[in-house]
């Protein structure tokens, strides 16, 4: 049985982390706003660059021009696994869910008798997929500096991903993030990004209407150009939404915390009062029949 | 008045520009060209340089982009900039360094056809620059 001193130990320091994760929790919701205003105001990049591309690629309507980034090499035997998760932990099962469907991944290819190549973003996913798949990771992308996710940074990823595609270091790139769908729910998605395989976006068809374009240069020459802009976009993105579903994980896992933390503190101090009352009863007991006794 | 069109001017980081204009005139990659409403569809990449909009109120705003490409139909203007600033708010220092950057690239080129592209693209960030200094 713990002693009264230690008990009221125990109550400040379950109050003291308590303060700190409900001040994490806000620190998450504040920054977790910003990180979905940023991924909304990407979003119409995106969106018209899905659509240019559908345009485009129906113009040259999959001719022989497209540029390798697009058909691919034709092989699938090497995979580039890009794989995007947070710098931080402390947001519950957010890293370990990308880091599981990224190996469930890796267990597959390998079993295909598949060559695997990983490149890690953010130094938790390194730090999992490090224990068992060490020898596969080529690269690993520390954004733990960067204050605000900037284009840039999906750009300097992208580039490092191209550049080892067009020395045939891989055939077919995927890319795993976290897809935000809500504060309680991220989804861990993967993407193929090379060889881009293009929806055919019907809502391209709408603002643009099925005009003859004009294009200036050529259109291969304006997709070689529009096809690393799109990968560096499509990386931006995963990035944006990874940043925006770590926040929201972190502020329920906090959320938890905090909740998990009051009931302790409930708990601990119904045994401290019981047992204060038992120690104040028991000294009565003994004056009593302290008295009694004379 | 010349008819108003629908312009956007869109950086992968945020949406700088969504109004009605008059006309902008836009540094496409095989020239400057000004679009006014009714143009015909065009795509076109751009090269780094100054987009001016005439706003349909009569204002005229300028923005640096540092290439992008711009899709065109009857209806409005898109363009992609992979990064854009209104001209009041270039940091001369981001220019500089990215000239300096160009010029590395130049330097350190493996083959002909990649320093004739590194080299032209420096020659497009120091146009650039001449054309915004002495606003």
């Amino acid at each position: 049985m713990p002693s009264l001193k230690d008990l009221r130990n125990r109550i400040a320091s379950v109050k003291a982390t308590q303060k700190i994760t409900k001040a994490m929790q806000m620190v998450a919701a504040a920054k977790l706003r910003r990180a979905q205003e940023a991924a909304e105001a990407a979003r119409p990049y995106s969106e018209r660059m899905g659509s240019v591309l559908a345009n485009i690629t129906q113009a040259i309507g999959g001719g022989g021009d497209a540029p390798a980034l697009m058909t691919g090499t034709g092989k699938d035997n090497v995979h580039l696994l890009v794989v995007c998760t947070a710098e931080r932990g402390l947001c519950g099962g957010f890293n370990s869910q990308i880091a599981r469907l990224a190996r469930d991944h890796i267990r597959r290819l390998l079993a295909d008798g598949k060559q695997v190549k990983i490149i890690c973003v953010g130094k938790k996913g390194f730090d999992i997929l490090r224990r068992d798949y060490a020898s596969m990771i080529l690269d690993r992308v520390d954004l733990r500096e960067v204050k605000t996710l900037g284009f840039v940074n999906a750009d300097a990823i992208a580039k490092k991903v191209i550049h080892l595609f067009n020395e045939g270091a891989f055939d077919i790139c995927t890319l795993f993030y976290s897809q935000f769908k809500s504060v309680i729910s991220q989804v861990p998605t993967a993407q193929q990004i090379i060889p881009a395989g293009v929806a055919s976006a019907p809502a391209a068809a709408v603002d643009g209407g099925n005009a003859v374009y004009e294009y200036e240069p050529e259109p291969g020459e304006i997709l070689s150009d529009l096809i690393p802009r799109n990968i560096s976009v499509q990386v931006f993105r995963a990035l944006l939404e990874n940043a925006a579903g770590e926040m929201g994980a972190k502020m329920s896992a906090m959320d938890n915390a905090t909740r998990n933390a009051g009931e302790m503190i409930n708990k601990l101090s119904i045994t401290y009062n019981r047992q204060r009352q038992a120690q104040i009863t028991k000294e009565l007991i003994e004056i009593i029949s302290g008295a009694e006794a004379l | 008045m010349a008819e108003a069109f629908k312009f956007e001017l869109v950086s992968p980081e945020r949406l700088l520009v969504s109004a009605e204009v008059e006309s902008v005139v836009i540094p496409g990659a095989e020239g400057e060209m000004t679009v006014m409403a009714h143009h015909a569809p065009v795509m076109t990449t751009i090269k780094p340089g100054v987009v001016t909009v005439k706003t349909a109120s009569g204002g005229e705003e300028r923005y640096v982009v540092f290439g992008g490409f711009a899709d065109i139909v009857p209806a409005g203007c898109t363009l992609l900039a992979e990064s854009a600033v209104a001209v009041k708010d270039v940091d001369r220092a981001d220019l500089a360094r990215r000239i300096q950057e160009a010029k590395e690239d130049a330097a350190d080129a493996k083959d002909d056809q990649a320093r004739s592209k590194a080299e032209q693209f420096l020659s497009q960030l120091t146009t650039l620059e001449g054309a915004i200094l002495p606003a």
